[in-house]
């Protein structure tokens, strides 16, 4: 795997739902059975250019986020593979039953799309801010879970999950985000990509934290503190052996998310940790509270999801080691 | 072949899925004999008459799809395959066992001949939605049917799933309802009532419905898939008038859900069976 690291702390020029719709645009003219199935969500992440494209494999299911996602699974028994999209909450929380049953235990191949991921629901609140959908999907035995940090990466996994096998979860940030890594930058399921080498502490962040951890990692070194940082954009399956290499290295461990700790990459983190490799840790996340409505810069600060708690964190666990 | 003989291989095809239904069940002594019982009619039509299958060939690229989304229907979705010689029928005895290929409510990964898994009620239709689009998008010129129950019919979902049917115009769908006005806590009547009726739901939501009054009887059935056949543009829901427990001599009085009944009821119960088996052969 190859990639370029940008990591400026600049916003991408493109939306980043603009990388899930190239990606779907070049899959769905080189094979036949890829199709979208949206929940009257369209307009929210551009896919009308799929509709318009591809009207014959582009469909709306309306506002019934269960049944769209039943509808893939009998499509994709069909040999399709379908991608279904609506707001994090949505297709986690309300079509959950659906996902497990009618895609994940039935053995098919079902792509489904998050949007809105944690704080960046912003103004539309806290009851569309999914802090849960993450852990929902990883109680899915084989399920794929991604949380991907920038436009690179949405546009590479998105390629990748088409091609696994069983039910995958990906999260989608709607509008710009931070630039991480170049375009053609290379992605694997179940590979952590290491984005700063250290020796004193590693900090594992995914999704929009992940420029969170670069930043700390800045200001950590302005301390004389040697931080690794790790961009693990699968949560499931996990990079154990990536986590058990710098836990091993670095003897300190901080995780950062924008989920429910408790039913996210840290606790997965910490499971592997106290197997095999008995490490201090730090988790940098939502702390069991439900969403809010706000500004997302707001909501960042409010649930301690900043570069300055990842340093207070990084701290906080070098002092364990 | 006369309608009339057609007719009387029906009626013996069905009078042997009941028999063999009992007796799938009846290997461990429980299990969900009413829903099963109900449906052994239209399983005998659907299977005997109509299906493009290939019991050597389970997945037959054109082939004709069957979802029991009423999934703890499967014993006689099992008996029935296993006439149709999917598997030898002795299989199917091995229901509930450890490690069988033949749980409680229909799987798509164990069984042969079973095209989508169910068991969470609603999600059945749904899944057959999908594959009808699916399969029409692919070119196929299969048809699907899929079974629900009225006590099914409760769930949202059935019907967020005939909408899109509607709206996608998927004539290659015909769902078939079983009607037999008993649910698990009781009289569909008395637990949660379908207002104008579910075939006025149906209807509302855009779909051709036909009425089938005695949903047991084989003739009736075999006439109503014709006419769904020749419906286009829109789906058809059949609604079959059943009788919970149909030909299961210690369910069909009390319409239970499940039966536990005692050894000695089985063997009168599967005797019963056997001997009606004897006696719909012998009408000719």
């Amino acid at each position: 795997m190859s990639f370029t690291l940008i990591a400026n702390h600049e916003s991408d020029k493109r939306a980043n739902r603009d990388a899930y719709v190239a990606a779907m645009q070049e899959m769905m003219r080189e094979n036949s059975k890829v199709c979208h199935i949206d929940c009257d969500l369209m307009n929210c992440i551009n896919t009308g250019k799929l509709l318009k494209e591809f009207p014959d494999r582009t469909y709306n299911a309306g506002i019934a986020e269960q049944n769209a996602m039943a509808v893939a699974g009998g499509m994709a028994a069909t040999g399709m593979i379908p991608f279904v999209h609506s707001f994090g909450i949505f297709v986690s929380r309300r079509a959950f039953d659906q996902a497990f049953l009618a895609c994940a235990y039935s053995g098919l191949n079902v792509n489904v799309i998050g949007s809105d991921p944690g704080v960046t629901a912003a103004y539309n609140g806290g009851t569309h801010m999914p802090f849960e959908d993450c852990g929902l999907y990883m109680n899915i035995p084989g399920a794929v879970v991604i949380d991907p940090a920038d436009y690179a990466a949405t546009y590479a996994l998105t390629k990748q999950i088409a091609a696994a096998d069983g039910i995958a979860y990906m999260r989608l940030v709607r509008k710009t985000v931070k630039t991480i890594y170049g375009d053609g930058s290379e992605f694997e399921i179940g590979k952590g990509i290491t984005l700063k080498d250290g020796a004193d502490v590693t900090l594992i962040a995914s999704g929009i934290m992940v420029d969170e951890a670069l930043k700390a990692e800045e200001a950590l070194a302005a301390k004389g503190i040697s931080a690794r940082v790790i961009d693990m954009h699968t949560w499931k399956p996990l990079d154990e052996e990536l986590i058990i290499k710098a836990a091993k290295e670095t003897g300190a461990i901080v995780t950062c998310e924008n989920h429910q700790v408790g039913t996210g990459l840290g606790s997965a983190i910490a499971n592997v940790l106290a197997k095999n490799a008995p490490t201090p840790i730090e988790m940098v996340g939502v702390q069991d509270r439900f969403g809010q409505v706000g500004a997302q810069a707001f909501l960042a600060e409010e649930y301690n999801l900043l570069a300055a708690d990842i340093v207070a964190a990084a701290e906080k666990v070098l002092v364990r080691k | 072949m006369s309608k009339q003989e057609k007719m009387h291989e029906l009626r013996v095809l069905a009078a042997q899925i009941r028999l063999e239904t009992m007796k799938t069940i009846g290997s461990l002594g429980f299990g969900h004999v009413g829903g099963s019982m109900s449906m052994a009619d239209a399983m005998a039509v659907l299977y005997g008459a109509y299906m493009n299958i290939d019991p050597k060939n389970p997945q037959k690229e054109d082939r004709d799809w069957f979802v029991m989304s009423k999934g703890h229907a499967g014993p006689v979705m099992y008996a029935t395959l296993g006439i149709m010689g999917y598997y030898p029928i002795e299989e199917a005895y091995k229901l509930n066992t450890p490690h069988t290929n033949f749980p409680s409510h229909t799987d798509r990964t164990k069984t042969p001949g079973v095209d989508l898994t169910t068991g969470s009620l609603g999600q059945g239709i749904g899944e057959a939605v999908g594959a009808a689009l699916g399969l029409k998008v692919q070119g196929q010129p299969s048809r699907v049917y899929v079974a629900i129950g009225d006590g099914e019919a409760d769930e949202g979902s059935v019907w967020e799933a005939a909408q899109f049917a509607a709206h996608y115009k998927l004539d290659n769908l015909v769902c078939l309802v079983d009607n037999n006005k008993r649910q698990l806590d009781g009289p569909v009547a008395d637990i949660m009532s379908h207002g104008k009726g579910i075939g006025a739901k149906f209807d509302a939501f855009g779909w051709n419905v036909i009425e089938v009054e005695d949903g047991n009887d084989v003739e009736q059935i075999y006439d109503a898939v014709a006419s769904a056949i020749e419906t286009k543009g829109m789906p058809t829901a059949l609604i079959l008038n059943t009788v919970k427990g149909k030909g299961a001599i210690f369910a069909e009085p009390t319409g239970a859900h499940s039966s536990q009944p005692t050894k000695e009821q089985w063997e009168e119960g599967i005797k019963a069976c056997e001997e009606s088996y004897e006696a719909v052969k012998a009408q000719n």
